[in-house]
């Protein structure tokens, strides 16, 4: 009952009209940066980070908030309409989405996908309103070795869940580590890995690294193809939306199933976009129309993109409780944090309630403005989507430059964007995955010096890692998510055996 | 799904892979260089980044001190210690693998040059906003793109050239009170 209470004041904080008027804002910006390509909710957010120096934290994470939400919904306008998914998330709801298109039912899959994209987040809203503050009340009570188990498991999780090959993500997660080391020695002071040179002394900033790897790589990567916009038109009308809405209950399995994938992925940093191709593969493999899936079902819609949005809310949960972000786009918002000041953690939620409550209440509302907005704006958002590539590449790439020089005024952190730049283009090329390497630049300080305090207070003992139930089962599952490539491979060569061997076992 | 990927083009090339499995990578028709090749470079490249991490945090000292714990190198050590091994592994991973999709184009002929037609203009872009501001190397930028990229006539491309940094300039500068990195022009306008 607290957390409902705490909720209300969030909404007092909320309903004045700079906070209101500034989620407005940040919602048109949001879905304009998720429906173009090569700019998306973490670069985004990063780019426009320095404008919210001047504001209130409050009135600054609202706006940053929303445009995460704009950008959530904006992805998936560019993936049914035009198959280009505008963020790697909205990759999914194109194999039903765009042939939905291609049969001349845009605006049914435009209504399905934004309003089960709303009611995943809704759900996960709810479970961040009231999970959080346990979590947070739980978590105050964590000394460093607890912190350090934490971010052991976030980052061994990267390696038990990633498709990728598992060398592949522990070799990203620690070119971030590395990054993360140069500068200034947190604990003594002095410096290391600048090489003599001035400019590497502040380190290097991670937003930069966001604004180069997401957003010049990816432009990299689109450019490549030389770019060719097929759209289709979408007519949408509330006839439309009202006869989709009344489809929608009869996917209430899909819609379930998505959400806890959502959460469940969103808490743990395996984010939305694993999210929405697993709810996908789920509901293609358990629905019954399963066999039909990529010829344009509705239920294929539905299914990425409940988990997507729900995973990409749910992300906050850790980064607010914790201060360790579920997703690239929450680690922004975390370096947001330390911007203005404020210490992520349990701590956030006694100290600061107007902005944690009155962030969660701009969830609710957010998301809520943001699909009445993007309902009622699709066609406008299409034409822009026609402005041919050559015009808007550069504007992107410009506009990219201009968030990374504002971070600090620093001219070097151009040269350094372009240079995550190739980092970004030639990683994704080769299956190499980005978000273990953000999160470890984002997180590389402040892993190192909980690992650096708990051996302090042990004297170097190694067991300090296993000294309690509480450290010593996070330590463990931190072991399993490590070794699990390991694992799951001895359980299907296992597996093959029992079977007689020959076999292929189904995955 | 195939027909998708590849209409998709390479946008998380790997989420396709994972969805079209079995599928082999793009024919090497046309390709400069394999995806093996690019493999090997990128995990030489990493190794040779974590001797150097690792050689610089050891000077530093990768022990403990007294006082401090584990000292200033110790973490930067570690870190590129076991960025070498498994950079070493996929190294070992590409150069005795016998998986086709190895042998997959990394980037056709076509490919490459639009991407250095991008890349290139930006670097350019970038180290000249350092020197003379970025309103004047984006108007550049912006008209050059337009002009060679899109083929796009000079009274089309002026206007868009011109509004852009105007409208980011009453966007930052007015608006929100943030100042971008100016040169001798804008001096001399006053700014």
């Amino acid at each position: 009952m607290d957390a409902f209470f705490s909720l209300m004041h969030g909404f007092d904080v909320l309903l004045t009209p700079v906070n209101l008027g500034y989620m407005v804002v940040g919602i048109l910006f949001g879905v304009l940066l998720g429906f173009l390509p090569g700019v998306g909710g973490a670069n985004g957010i990063a780019i426009l980070l320095p404008l919210t120096f001047s504001m209130s934290p409050t009135t600054a994470i609202i706006m940053l908030a929303a445009i995460y939400w704009g950008a959530l919904f904006g992805g998936c306008i560019s993936a049914i309409l035009f198959n280009i998914p505008g963020e790697p998330w909205s990759v999914a709801t194109t194999f039903d989405g765009h042939p939905l298109a291609k049969m001349g039912r845009a605006g049914e899959a435009l209504t399905a996908s934004l309003s089960s994209s709303f009611i995943g987040a809704l759900f996960a809203t709810i479970m961040l309103t009231f999970l959080a503050p346990i979590v947070a009340n739980f978590a105050l009570d964590f000394g460093p070795p607890e912190y350090f188990s934490v971010y052991l498991l976030t980052f061994c999780s990267f390696v038990g869940m990633g498709r990728q090959s598992p060398f592949k993500v522990i070799s990203s997660m620690m070119f971030g580590f590395a990054f993360a080391s140069v500068g200034t020695d947190e604990i003594t002071g002095g410096l290391r890995l600048t090489f003599g040179t001035e400019t590497l002394l502040t380190g290097f900033h991670f937003l930069i690294a966001v604004i180069g790897l997401f957003g010049i790589g990816e432009i990299l990567v689109t450019i490549e193809k030389g770019l060719q916009f097929e759209g289709r038109s979408a007519k949408i009308n509330p006839f439309v939306v009202w006869q989709t809405w009344k489809k929608l209950p009869k996917f209430w399995v899909t819609i379930i199933r998505g959400t806890a994938v959502g959460i469940w992925l969103g808490v743990t940093p395996g984010g939305a976009t694993p999210a929405s191709f697993m709810s996908y593969g789920l509901a293609k493999r358990f629905s019954r129309n399963g066999a039909k899936f990529g010829t344009g079902e509705l239920e294929g819609v539905v299914a990425p993109e409940t988990a997507a949005h729900a995973a990409g809310t749910s992300a906050l949960l850790p980064m607010l409780t914790l201060g360790i972000p579920g997703s690239p786009t929450a680690a922004v918002l975390l370096g947001g944090l330390l911007i203005w000041g404020l210490q992520p953690g349990p701590l956030l939620f006694v100290e600061q309630p107007d902005f944690v409550w009155g962030l969660i209440a701009s969830i609710y509302l957010g998301n809520l403005v943001g699909l009445a907005i993007v309902l009622s704006t699709v066609p406008l958002w299409a034409s822009i989507m026609r402005i041919p590539f050559s015009i808007i590449a550069p504007i992107i790439i410009v506009v990219c430059a201009i968030g990374s020089y504002t971070l600090s005024n620093a001219p070097a952190d151009l040269i350094f964007m372009v240079m995550f730049g190739g980092i970004g283009y030639l990683f994704k090329k080769l299956d190499y995955p980005l978000a273990p390497m953000v999160l470890a630049i984002v997180l590389g300080g402040r892993a190192e010096s909980s690992f650096r305090q708990s051996m302090i207070g042990s004297q170097g003992d190694l067991s300090v890692f296993w000294s309690n139930g509480l450290v010593g089962s996070i330590t463990l599952l931190s072991m399993i998510m490590l070794f699990w490539p390991l694992i799951s491979m001895g359980i299907s060569s296992l597996m093959v055996r029992l079977r007689g061997g020959g076999l292929k076992p189904a995955e | 799904m195939y027909a998708v990927r590849k209409e998709l083009g390479c946008l998380e090339s790997h989420e396709f892979r994972a969805m079209a499995e079995g599928s082999s990578n793009e024919d090497p028709v046309d390709g400069v260089v394999s995806n093996r090749t690019v493999n090997l470079a990128v995990s030489l490249t990493l190794m040779a980044v974590a001797s150097v991490v690792m050689i610089s945090s050891y000077r530093l000292g990768a022990g403990w001190a007294k006082d401090v714990g584990p000292d200033s190198g110790y973490f930067p050590f570690y870190v590129s210690l076991i960025m070498f091994v498994t950079s070493g592994a996929t190294l070992l991973q590409h150069l005795f693998s016998r998986r086709p999709d190895g042998k997959g184009s990394f980037i056709a002929r076509g490919e490459l040059v639009m991407v250095l037609q991008v890349l290139i203009p930006m670097t350019i872009f970038v180290v000249l906003s350092i020197y003379v501001g970025i309103y004047i190397s984006m108007t550049l930028f912006i008209g050059f793109f337009m002009m060679w990229h899109g083929r796009y006539p000079i009274y089309k491309t002026i206007p868009v050239a011109l509004a852009v940094p105007v409208a980011l300039f009453a966007i930052f500068e007015v608006w929100f009170l943030v100042p971008l990195p100016k040169g001798p022009f804008e001096a001399w306008l006053g700014y």
